[in-house]
């Protein structure tokens, strides 16, 4: 068995080198190339430094080179509707709307209002419970410290899910150097929480519950609802990041008991650097504010708005709120078909719940190819192995590790974001490509070749140093 | 009511025809793509409203919106970048490419 970990040691670092040479690979565009790639591979074995791909693939110079995107987890293109309503504010009206003494200051007032009231009328707010925000991640923030740090005389304890966005868990894990008990429900494989685990982990000092409701890798919708009506019962607040949410599925604060709610602009099609954060005012939800200052906003956020961000996040939400539904046609139907043709390959599987999901974000994993490589090799589609904060680093996601999958898995997977400007053509091109480098790559691993073989590689004893 | 004519049929024929219009003019790949979708199936969606009031507030927004798209495609022409792998390049491009 020593050989074997000896090939893997070999093969792995070729390969990378082989595709980071590759700058352009492209998809075999003749059914020839596709099948002599086995070949090509036992040739290349005796004559190391060749690129294969380049054999294998042909470039199509009748195209571009810019990548599909694919990636609308990680944002959103702006909307040119949306750009249309920020560019006065950047040509004419540049009133400062806190300055209440002159004309220039009243208009610009006026359009944030009205701003206000199209954020608020998205998710069935009052406009007077939305606080403008940076982003989702500052939003998070406030939530997550500012309401426990208001109560801490009385309260100490804050519960919040495994799979929670990184902004959250790290501003918990603040909270508990601050002396606060945080407690971590885990997921089961579907990636949803277990709400009798949920009951039981409150306390009588349990002042914030904190869920999200669409996860941003595995795509999966917790059920908030239910949630809501746990936390209103036991008298707790009820925190729920809805950056990947909010416009996509439908939101209601009031029907879902939600207290304090994150919403971000730039994941609907709006701009980036705005986001909001909805504070229940009845029963009043209060909290210390991180930014102290001028006291905009309600004294929760101080500091001057920004009117071209904020108009345009609002005439977001606008169009995301009429056009939701047939939005969501489209990119349904564009989720089915990428599934389909996903999952008809062998050895692949979605993560996360298959019913409880959000169409729009596909996350699959491809058993004996490594995510990392997989990435590299497909150079025309802008993709992501998980959320863009720790795409950087090569660690795995935490997010499927909660789920329950080991190393090898979270390694493979791979997410797809569909979205409002997805086309049918770039799908079947993703579909062919993924199919294509996949095969490929597996042509090359050792691992899929003793799968192949039949044997079971949980039986292999791999050798140590 | 009664007092509101419907608006004509080749009034909305033009209406469209210049979204469609508008539309493809988008130097972006999925802006123009979406854009020509969406204003086939709006104006699909509307061809069964027959109450006059209705359809002349259907029309003053949809001119309001046809304004937007003028203006929008026009600066995305202004500011191009590389085409999509799933997009043909120009003429021009192409014989560059076979002259290299």
């Amino acid at each position: 068995m020593h050989c074997v970990k000896n090939i893997i040691k070999v093969s792995r670092p070729l390969i990378q080198k082989r595709l980071l040479n590759n700058s352009a690979v492209n998809p075999a565009t003749s059914a020839s190339a596709a099948s002599t790639i086995s070949n090509k591979i036992k040739e290349e074995l005796h004559k190391p430094g060749q690129d294969i791909i380049k054999n294998a693939f042909q470039v199509n110079q009748d195209n571009g080179t810019r990548p599909i995107y694919l990636d609308a987890q990680a944002t959103t293109p702006t909307d040119p509707r949306v750009l249309d309503v920020m560019l006065k504010f950047y040509t004419g009206l540049y009133g400062n709307p806190h300055s209440n003494t002159h004309a220039y200051g009243w208009e610009t007032d006026k359009e944030i209002e009205k701003s206000r009231k199209q954020v608020a009328d998205l998710i069935g707010a009052d406009p007077k419970e939305i606080i403008f925000t940076s982003g989702a991640t500052e939003s998070n923030n406030m939530a997550i410290k500012g309401v426990p740090r208001f109560y801490n005389k009385t309260k100490k304890h804050i519960i919040t899910s495994k799979t929670e966005h990184k902004c959250i868990l790290d501003s918990a894990r603040h909270l508990q150097d601050e002396g606060f008990d945080v407690t971590y429900l885990s997921v089961n494989e579907d990636g949803l929480i277990d709400l009798e685990e949920l009951e039981k982990a409150i306390r009588k000092d349990t002042v914030l519950v904190s869920i999200m409701a669409v996860n941003n890798e595995i795509g999966v919708i917790q059920p908030i609802e239910e949630i809501g009506k746990i936390c209103r019962k036991n008298k707790i607040f009820f925190h729920s990041d809805c950056a990947q949410a909010v416009g996509k599925i439908p939101i209601d604060v009031n029907k879902m008991n939600i207290d304090l709610m994150s919403i971000s602009s730039h994941k609907i099609y709006g701009p980036k650097g705005v986001g909001a954060i909805y504070v229940r005012r009845r029963p009043r939800v209060r909290m210390d504010p991180i930014i102290t200052g001028g006291g905009q906003e309600r004294g929760l956020r101080s500091g001057t708005l920004s009117p071209p961000l904020i108009t345009g996040f609002g005439e977001a939400c606008r169009i995301i709120k009429e056009d939701m539904s047939y939005d969501q046609k489209h990119i349904e139907r564009l989720s089915k078909k990428l599934m389909d043709g996903l999952l008809s390959m062998e050895h692949t599987q979605l993560n996360g719940s298959k019913q409880h999901r959000y169409a729009g974000c596909v996350n699959v994993s491809f058993a004996y190819i490594e995510g990392e490589s997989l990435l590299m090799a497909l150079k025309d589609i802008a993709l992501s192995s998980g959320s863009a904060c720790t795409s950087a680093s090569l660690e795995p996601s935490y997010v499927l590790h909660a789920l329950g999958a080991d190393d090898a898995l979270a390694h493979s997977s791979i997410r797809f974001g569909i979205g409002r400007f997805t086309t049918d053509e770039e799908i079947d091109y993703v579909i062919k490509a993924i199919n294509e480098r996949v095969e490929f790559l597996r042509e090359l691993s050792p691992l899929w070749e003793m799968v192949k073989e039949g044997i079971d590689l949980n039986s292999i004893e791999w050798s140590g140093h | 009511m009664s007092s509101i004519t419907p608006p004509a049929k080749e009034q909305v024929i033009q209406l469209y025809r210049q979204f469609i219009r508008a539309s493809s003019r988008f130097n972006n790949y999925n802006f123009r793509h979406y854009f020509l979708r969406r204003s086939r199936d709006a104006f699909k969606e509307s061809k069964d409203v027959k109450d006059p009031e209705q359809l002349h507030n259907l029309l003053s927004k949809a001119r309001e919106e046809l304004q937007v798209l003028q203006r929008q495609s026009s600066i995305s022409q202004m500011y191009s970048f590389d085409k999509l792998v799933v997009e043909p390049l120009d003429r021009h491009h192409r014989n560059l490419n076979e002259t290299k």
